[in-house]
């Protein structure tokens, strides 16, 4: 039995330890709005938070997030605090981001992680941490609008609320294998 | 033609969940469906497409299938807008695969340039019966009513009544014919033209949007699929004993045996079904299979496409002629011929094919997201053996598609959930993984195009041969079929609007190796390319500006007649009159689009700007990019399409369209191919089959040209005129002219 916090409730998981976390959302847990694009953490389509941080679920096992905070496109919005939507998502609806909307849910995990980290990001630090989410309908240009946007208007928010205190200046995304050394290093 | 009726109060409708007294139309051809309340409860043999409850909420049902173009608040935006609608009190609804809709096929931009007027048609049926039964209650003439934002107001007393209302009236009504109704002058449009809220947006931030990957059922096995490795390939024998010991593996199963032509049947294979996908992914990697190839496996993409180009630079079957170019002496100073290939592309989508089925005895359901949910639907029936009557046994159910690109108009995974489900007698999950997607899709075709032309003294050019040969899409279902069809060759091809004298288009017999399949705006890909390169080595030579030598090409202001050339010309099933090869629209674009790029600005050396332009799908796009090229590396450095498609119904889609197909077409021209060795595909994901990156998109702009003409296609015609603006802003970076796609096997990109 694997433990976790998803979307700040306590779950635990009867699955074999080495299944990767998307699958253990999607099919276990029914919580399909983390998406499946490449299995390979080539796509970003399945980016969760985990403590936070932007990771890949496709090739992340659930060993590795054992008493870990999760969170997924579906707590995104209550994880920042707000009542309503995250700023992110608020920023996506504004600029209609979406076309087909498949990668969309990964594009805003991963948006959301890099506002957290940095929270004015300038172009070079959107590009640099945005490249690893891919989007075939082509939203780019409006993602990296609505970024700009949710950082200008959540900057006051985030600076009173958000502990950056050990956090790494740039958004790492990690896959597992990362994840386990780091444990097994502690 | 319409046939629309009114089926209030039909038995049906309580089945379905409709409340009493609501006002429902439904139809036998060209739309439709809604129904009330439970947008869940409705059931697939009911066919009507508005609904008005007596709380005057409105159901709309978007007959045609979503991938990212916006249609499900495009059809239901036209329906409100004729049937005076207040948005706010619409919802939608997605109909089921169902016949009566007429075409259901969501391929070819085809939702919006084909169906417009008959989509109009079913608003204003509801409208004018609304009015009149407004004008039965107030016992007045139905001329001095009209009805204003969901009410119909009496013109001279101001009195007005809710559609809510009026629906147990109109319900008792007989519709008038739909070519009878008046439709609304464009001048007195509120919801056409407008930006409203897009019915899946909120769904979609949120994380609740359904795609066909998103189905759970209960008791339901996730199924992947070790496909051939080599199209018309076999399996010889398998061993699934280690396959099986796997926790959560519940089975492993032979699909049936395929044969060519292929068809849009499953490429067979054999399938691990599982508890989860996990296990069903560690089953398939302990499968062990022994193909046989078959012939196919003698197919060498990278030596095919040499033999393409050696090919086009022969003489081939006459397409279009006019004049006479063989008894020409050209002259070899001004004369320029070009070969140009693209490679094998993929698809794509970001969701991966997936279809879930329930096989019932003869009964079935299905959820998938499907382009041609009742081509879908007859494929599944023939599968099953089904009778003709028996057709509506198949519930299909259209969910999401997390982008299509054409690759989801066929059935194939359809197909396969069924085989899978009738196999297993529960409900199946087919996944595609991406390693599947890309190794076993519906290819756009190898290609090779050459184009000759000589110049003439007044910055023109004249004695123009273009010819094609790529592997034609008929092969699916004929084995012999070795050129493309009449219909195919009129995209960007044999309706060349160039004022010429003399011309020839000709096509080539090609065998075919792997399924092709139509890839975002088909063989408008290859041929645009071709052209537009052309064009821009035709103003090197002539040493004019690119944007002069498409107007000298164009010449004077008319409309062209493809016919005239001795071409079957099709004009994407729109009629020529109403649709016509306007040059005077093209050259309006094409100075457009230089105009606002500025694309004959003084650069850097190692810069330049390219352009190019296509109409295809009845509409008109230009592109213009600029680039930098230096130490070997290009850099895109800025974008720009002008698109004159018409009537525009929802303008931000329109422009989602065009910058998705700007960054569709960088991904063509500076990385997209699908190489193939002893007839396998040798990409298997996004490391080695690259897709455009945030990284590698530039500053874009689209400039949107407002006009009254019926509108054309959006999702497809931004695409052809992307390539050759950026690999002609390459030359004019660089001096080095790139014939052969994609631009990396020259450039670091």
């Amino acid at each position: 039995m694997i433990k976790m916090t998803l979307n700040n409730k306590p779950v635990a998981l009867d699955v074999d330890p080495q299944m990767p976390l998307l699958y253990a959302l999607r099919d276990e847990l029914k919580l399909t709005g983390t998406k499946f694009g490449c299995g390979a953490g080539q796509c970003g389509a399945c980016t969760v938070h985990v403590n936070g941080v932007a990771m890949r679920s496709c090739i992340t096992p659930v060993s590795a997030i054992a008493e870990q905070a999760i969170t997924t496109i579906e707590g995104l919005a209550d994880n920042n605090g707000n009542l309503g939507e995250s700023a992110v998502q608020v920023a996506w609806r504004e600029f209609k981001v979406p076309q087909c909307g498949y990668c969309q849910s990964g594009q805003m995990m991963s948006a959301a992680a890099l506002l957290k980290a940095i929270p004015l990001p300038n172009d070079e630090q959107i590009i640099e941490h945005m490249q690893g989410n891919i989007c075939r309908c082509g939203t780019y240009q409006r993602i990296k609008a609505a970024i700009k946007s949710a950082a200008t208007h959540s900057t006051v928010a985030n600076s009173v609320t958000t502990d950056l205190a050990g956090m790494n200046n740039g958004v790492e995304i990690f896959d597992a294998r990362q994840l386990a050394n780091k444990k097994q290093g502690a | 033609m319409n046939s629309i009726e009114n089926v209030s109060r039909r038995g049906f409708l309580k089945v379905a969940g409709i409340s009493s007294g609501a006002f429902v139309l439904g139809i036998n051809l060209p739309i439709s469906t809604a129904q009330a309340k439970s947008a869940a409860a409705l059931s697939h043999e009911l066919n009507f497409f508005v609904s008005i409850a007596s709380d005057s909420m409105v159901t709309l049902v978007c007959h045609r299938s979503e991938m990212g173009q916006g249609i499900r608040t495009s059809v239901p935006q036209i329906i409100a807008e004729e049937l005076e609608a207040d948005w706010q009190k619409v919802s939608v609804v997605q109909a089921k695969a169902n016949s009566k809709y007429g075409s259901q096929g969501t391929a070819g931009s085809a939702s919006i340039r084909n169906h417009f007027t008959s989509i109009r048609q079913i608003g204003a049926v509801a409208r004018e019966m609304l009015e009149q039964a407004a004008a039965n209650i107030w016992q007045v003439q139905r001329s001095s009513v009209k009805a204003e934002k969901h009410f119909v107001v009496h013109t001279t007393t101001g009195e007005k009544i809710s559609f809510g209302e009026l629906a147990s009236h109109a319900a008792k009504l007989t519709p008038p014919g739909s070519k009878k109704v008046k439709l609304k002058n464009n001048a007195d449009f509120s919801l056409i033209g407008k930006d409203i809220k897009l019915v899946d947006l909120d769904n979609i931030v949120a994380g609740k949007a359904q795609y066909a990957q998103d189905i759970q059922l209960p008791n339901m096995l996730i199924a992947t699929i070790v496909r051939p490795p080599v199209v018309g390939g076999k399996v010889l024998s398998f061993d699934a004993s280690e396959a099986l010991k796997i926790k959560g593996v519940v089975d492993v199963i032979a699909l049936k045996p395929r044969s060519i032509p292929v068809t849009t049947n499953p490429l067979s294979g054999v399938a691990v079904l599982a508890n989860n996908t996990w296990a069903a992914l560690e089953g398939r990697k302990k499968l062990k299979i022994k193909w046989q190839h078959g012939d196919k496996a003698s197919h060498n993409s990278s030596e095919f496409s040499k033999k393409l180009a050696k090919k086009v630079n022969q003489q081939g079957e006459t397409v279009a002629t006019k004049g006479d170019i063989y008894n020409h002496q050209y002259n070899d100073k001004n004369t320029l011929e070009a070969t140009y290939t693209v490679p094998y592309l993929n698809h794509t989508p970001m969701e991966t094919p997936a279809a879930t089925a329930i096989v019932n005895g003869n009964k079935c359901t299905i959820w998938a997201g499907t382009q041609n949910p009742q081509w879908a639907k007859r494929n599944v029936a023939q599968e099953l053996g089904l009778a003709k009557d028996e057709h509506d046994n198949i519930e299909l159910n259209i969910t999401l598609m997390g982008g299509a690109f054409g690759r989801k108009s066929k059935a194939d995974f359809i197909i396969e959930a069924v085989e899978l489900a009738k196999t297993s007698k529960r409900p199946v999950k087919v996944i595609w993984s991406r390693e599947d997607d890309i190794q076993h899709g519906y290819y756009h075709s190898i290609s090779a195009n050459y184009c000759k032309a000589e110049l003439t003294d007044n910055g023109s050019a004249d004695y123009w041969i273009s010819r094609n040969a790529y592997p034609p899409i008929g092969w699916l279902w004929d084995a012999e079929a070795k050129t493309p069809t009449d219909n195919q060759l009129a995209l960007g091809f044999g309706d060349i609007p160039f004022a010429l004298n003399n011309l020839s288009i000709e096509k080539h017999a090609v065998d075919s190796f792997v399924r092709p399949g139509w890839v975002r705006s088909v063989a408008c890909i290859n041929n645009g390319f071709a052209l537009g390169s052309f064009v821009d080595e035709l103003a090197v030579k002539a040493k004019l500006p690119t944007r002069q030598m498409w107007l000298n090409l164009l010449g004077d202001d008319r409309h062209v007649d493809p016919n005239k050339n001795n071409f079957k010309y099709s004009n994407y099933d729109l009629d020529l009159t109403a649709h016509p090869i306007d040059t005077k629209r093209m050259k309006d674009l094409i100075n457009l689009i230089s105009d606002k790029a500025n694309v004959e600005q003084k650069l850097p050396e190692n810069q330049g700007w390219g352009i190019s332009f296509l109409r295809s799908f009845g509409s008109f796009v230009a592109a213009a990019t600029k680039v930098e090229v230096v130490n070997n590396k290009v850099t895109v450095l800025e974008m720009h399409t002008a698109v004159d498609c018409g009537i525009v119904v929802t303008p931000d889609r329109v422009k989602a369209q065009m910058e998705g197909a700007m960054i569709f077409g960088l991904s063509i021209a500076l990385m997209g191919e699908i190489s193939v060795v002893e007839g396998k595909v040798q990409q298997s994901n996004f490391h080695n089959s690259p897709v455009t990156r945030m990284n590698q998109v530039p500053e874009m702009h689209v400039h949107l040209v407002e006009s009254d003409a019926p509108p054309g296609g959006i999702g497809e015609p931004g695409v052809p005129p992307v390539a050759p603006s950026i690999t002609n802003a390459i030359y004019h970076a660089s001096k080095t002219r790139i014939r052969d796609l994609p631009v990396n096997k020259i450039f670091t990109v």
